[in-house]
């Protein structure tokens, strides 16, 4: 135990001594979170749009004018005829254009339809899609108020509850997966060299010499790291808490501990990719380009799990990241306890054993 | 300018010899280009959708029956009470739960209108938004269907006023995602490999002490650092190369505009990146350290770019950080490029700002190489 | 300059912040000199070398090498100097032959003189059988002789030697040392630095450096007789004590 103490306390001392990669390590995930808290966002704001009115009547105007004073469209351009249209899409400002067909109001009156055509860019398909829907609800609602004094229509109104986000902030959605990112990302990046390191410098032969047996080898390097990613994990809630307001409804104390859980959980990931490099390149190769795209996309931080086709989601299990968004959702935006959450935490329990255990055995076949 | 030769040939060669490091520079990206660009949707399908019935009346079977019939929802469950659904919701079971009240078809046929308890898991609050209009249709639907079932004589016939939106989606009508995800992440594989290649091979020079036996010799700065950037260069034009044949073969990613133009520009970008990869070199002095800010500039350069979420969504002091943010540049070229055919006066603004961009950045790398300390 | 020196160094200083690693040294080099650069590790001789190769600003003083001021013409002194640093600085993924063509080119040799260089050097070394094999797996004494050739490729004026023979058994030293004198005799000025005082038996002339400063600088039967020792390992017990 004394020995593993004691090495334990050297990888600390390897870590403190290099400020800078210090600096970087609790900075940059700082920097990182206040920047994407506020800037990643899919709600549409004062998206630029042109409208092609070829009736110019008072309804089309009264619509244009709704059009225009809500906040998530600007008009920008109006447009005179169809011929425009490619090379306004092809300049790449403009998201929108809402044809209204001539005659407008005539045809409301006398054959009570009329048509707008809602032309989108949808070379971003989603925020044509969104774009699409937020034209249909605010003509839906324009379509009620006409129909205000019809009567004898049977409406059945939907009340809609919003649960957990009555406001549908999408920082609810993307904080938790920011921190989770974030964490898992810098977490096994640190181990992902430790072991490679002592590779490259030599010094592996005198750990193989030593008496510490493997599993305390692959623990003390683990264990140092462990001190320093709980420490940005706090920095990281603290802010979600304090700066992006997200709501702490479950227990704390049950965050802290599924917090650190996932980190050693990534740390583990690390030790092992550290243990199946042959270089410092290789191990770091490995870790960024193998991990940043598929932690991204795969963990429901951005796309939703349930929408992409079934071998991905199947693949989006291995992913540690997802299990633990789950989680940080979980307790903090639904106030669940342990009893919901106990699938995902054997899970990140199990998968944390596996990558040690793996680890370990690889370790052990060197000194062999 | 002939020791520029050399050094290219020492560094392809110190490439292709490592069999470990391209598999990693080549078959990974590849990869994750085929895999991860299924992900990448937004589309809401498979709504999970729960119901409590309090009427059990033909009228709310019908509507349920609505939403079972409609693609967009999957009727799992439904539950007796409004905890066993909360519960439910907790769990993560379901998304929408719809909840009719008692005597819904007597009080709509007396009153004309009713109100339907609908609640919504919105921690995506974007998902939840599309779910919430989905729900609405439907329920405009069998509201216009509604006359025709209840009329009762007595009653007048009045045509409601109908707006008819007929949304266009152009290029790309069945909102297809790959369509705009596949150039979007090849990207980012581009700009990732050439970043991390090109940041950590000074620095690298630097740990094993070739670097000092080189600034020891006559070799000019600038020819060093070009020698350095060519092999990167070619590799990240090849890579680009290989990933647009699949997003044609594989994802059948329509390419209306000039390729020739795309080639100029990813020439261009690409420069760019290796700029700021072989200044990170330049400053560190240990491979891990120029790894981190390596990772730190990338994470920001890939959630920034306009390919997950929309620049226009940002607040305007973040949409002025994108503007150093080269990947945001190339999304904006690829897609106006490839998916629109826009020409070369449209992607002026972005090909001029990523020229000056390249210039900038490839001359500080040569600036802060220092042969003498 | 005297023409006849190819170092001329006077009270040459390097601070890094408040600690002076190298303080006022003054020597020269005459030229076809094995000239051996002595000092305890620690001593500040790597500092006061990469000043003279042009890596390093001194922080005062004056020095020129072959002709060149080592402020104003690093390059110039670069061209007509040879390097073998402390870690070989061989790229180990590359193959003999391979670092043989790299570093000739750089040096601006044409690729027919590189070719005539590499088959000599190869064949003086006895590297026939291992010309295409990764220098990586080369043992240690190899890879410093190449290195030491490689220094030599573009024939220059000076080669400076940071402790070459570090970890290698006497052996091989010593044919290491055969190989500096065959490049000393051809008109090569040799500046080694090295810990290994009986080593410095070997050279023309020494100077022992102690804390950043030159206490002694003679050739090494003159310094024996001064201190009254036997050998140089004494002698520099001796300055070392004092």
């Amino acid at each position: 135990m004394k020995r593993f103490i004691g090495f334990a306390k050297k990888e600390f001392y390897h870590i403190f001594r290099d400020k800078r990669s210090l600096f970087i390590l609790f900075g940059m995930p700082i920097v990182q979170i206040l920047l994407f808290g506020f800037a990643i966002t899919n709600e549409i704001n004062n998206v630029d749009i042109a409208v092609l009115d070829h009736s110019k009547d008072a309804t089309t105007l009264e619509i244009i004018n709704k059009i225009s004073a809500s906040k998530y469209f600007s008009i920008k351009q109006i447009v005179e005829g169809e011929a425009d249209i490619e090379s306004i899409f092809k300049k790449g400002k403009i998201k929108a254009i809402l044809s209204f067909e001539n005659e407008f109001n005539k045809k409301l009156i006398k054959e009570n339809k009329a048509t707008i055509q809602i032309i989108t860019d949808a070379t971003d398909p989603n925020t044509a899609n969104t774009i699409s829907n937020y034209v249909n609800a605010i003509l839906q609602n324009y379509q009620k108020e006409l129909n205000i004094d019809t009567k004898n229509t049977y409406q059945i109104i939907p009340q809609t509850r919003m649960a957990y986000n009555p406001e549908l902030k999408s920082v609810f959605m993307f904080v938790p997966g920011v921190m989770t990112i974030i964490l898992m990302l810098v977490s096994a990046m640190m181990t992902s060299i430790s072991i490679t390191r002592e590779k490259e410098l030599g010094t592996m032969e005198i750990l193989l010499v030593s008496p510490i047996k493997p599993f305390q080898v692959i623990i003390g390097k683990v264990v140092p790291y462990i001190f320093l990613s709980v420490i940005n994990a706090i920095v990281i809630i603290v802010l979600s808490i304090f700066i992006f307001k997200m709501p702490v409804q479950g227990s704390l104390l049950l965050l802290a501990f599924e917090s650190v859980l996932f980190i050693i959980s990534a740390l583990a990931l690390g030790i092992l990719i550290s243990t199946i490099s042959a270089t410092q390149q290789t191990a770091m190769m490995i870790s960024l380009m193998g991990l940043m795209l598929p932690v991204i996309l795969l963990s429901g931080f951005i796309f939703p799990i349930s929408s992409m086709p079934f071998a991905l989601q199947v693949i989006s299990n291995i992913v540690p990241a997802k299990w633990f968004i789950i989680i940080v959702k979980g307790i903090m935006l639904k106030g669940v306890g342990l009893q919901y959450l106990w699938k995902e935490t054997s899970i990140l329990l199990g998968m944390t054993v596996f990558f040690i255990g793996i680890s370990v055995k690889k370790y052990k076949i060197r000194l062999e | 300018m002939k020791t520029i030769a050399f050094i290219i040939q020492k560094e392809f060669k110190q490439i292709f010899r490592n069999k470990g490091m391209l598999r990693i520079i080549f078959i990974l990206p590849l990869l994750q280009l085929i895999i991860l660009s299924n992900a990448a949707t937004f589309e809401v399908k498979n709504i999970r959708f729960a119901y409590i019935d309090n009427d059990h009346s033909s009228l709310s079977r019908a509507l349920i029956e609505k939403f079972n019939a409609s693609t967009y929802f999957n009727v799992l469950a439904h539950f007796s009470s409004e905890s066993q659904a909360n519960s439910s919701m907790l769990n993560g079971e379901v998304d929408v739960v719809l909840v009719i009240p008692q005597h819904f078809q007597r009080d709509l046929q007396n009153n004309k209108y009713q109100n339907l308890g609908v609640t919504i898991n919105a921690i995506d609050g974007a998902a939840a938004g599309v779910e919430n209009v989905y729900t609405n249709q439907i329920v405009q639907s069998f509201n216009k269907n509604l006359k025709v079932e209840l009329l009762q004589p007595s009653d007048l016939i009045t045509q409601p006023i109908n707006i008819i939106t007929i949304p266009s989606f152009w290029y790309n009508e069945t909102l297809n995602y790959k369509t705009f995800m596949v150039p979007g992440i090849l990207v980012l594989l581009v700009t990732m490999i050439t970043l991390f290649l090109s940041g950590m091979n000074i620095v690298r020079e630097k740990e094993i002490g070739t670097l000092e036996q080189i600034n020891v010799t006559p070799i000019k700065k600038s020819e060093f650092i070009i020698g350095k950037l060519f092999p990167f260069w070619v590799i990240g034009m090849g890579l680009l190369t290989i990933g647009l044949i699949i997003a044609k073969l594989i994802f059948n990613v329509p390419m209306v505009g000039s390729l020739v133009l795309m080639y100029a520009y990813t020439s261009i970008y690409i420069l760019v990146v290796l700029g700021i990869g072989l200044f990170i070199s330049n400053f560190t002095d240990t491979q891990q350290q120029a790894m981190f800010i390596a990772w730190f500039f990338t994470v920001i350069f890939i959630l920034m770019s306009g390919l997950f979420t929309p620049i226009e969504s940002m607040p305007i002091w973040a949409q002025i950080v994108t503007e150093f943010n080269p990947v945001k540049y190339f999304v904006e070229v690829m897609r106006m490029v490839m998916l629109k055919g826009s020409g070369f006066m449209d992607i002026l603004p972005q090909l001029s700002k990523t020229l000056l961009y390249a210039l900038i950045m490839n001359g500080l790398a040569v600036w802060s190489y220092k042969k003498t300390s | 300059m005297n023409n006849n020196n190819v170092i001329e160094v006077e009270d040459l200083t390097k601070m890094f912040g408040d600690f002076t690693a190298v303080n006022a040294i003054t020597f020269e080099v005459k030229k076809g000199e094995i000239f051996g650069f002595l000092g305890a590790n620690g001593a500040g001789k790597t500092t006061a070398m990469k000043m003279l190769i042009g890596i390093s600003h001194p922080t005062s003083g004056k020095a020129k090498v072959a002709g060149y001021d080592v402020y104003t013409n690093t390059e110039d002194i670069k061209k007509n100097i040879g390097y073998m640093s402390q870690k070989f600085a061989l790229y180990d993924d590359l193959t003999v032959k391979e670092n043989i063509t790299f570093f000739g080119g750089i040096y601006g040799l044409s690729r027919a003189r590189i070719n005539e260089k590499a088959k000599e050097l190869i064949n003086d070394l006895g590297l026939k059988d291992v010309a295409n094999h990764l220098v990586g797996s080369l043992p240690l004494g190899w890879k410093q002789k190449i290195a030491f050739s490689v220094s030599l490729l573009h024939d220059p004026k000076v080669v400076f030697l940071d402790e070459p023979t570090g970890g290698v058994d006497p052996i091989t030293r010593r044919q290491f040392w055969e190989m500096i004198y065959k490049a000393s005799q051809s008109g090569t000025t040799v500046f080694v630095t090295t810990h290994y005082m009986d080593e410095a038996e070997y050279c023309d002339r020494v100077s022992i450096m102690v804390d950043g400063k030159i206490e002694a600088l003679d050739t090494p039967r003159k310094l024996k007789e001064q201190f009254s020792v036997e050998t140089m390992n004494d002698v520099f017990l001796k300055l070392a004590r004092g």
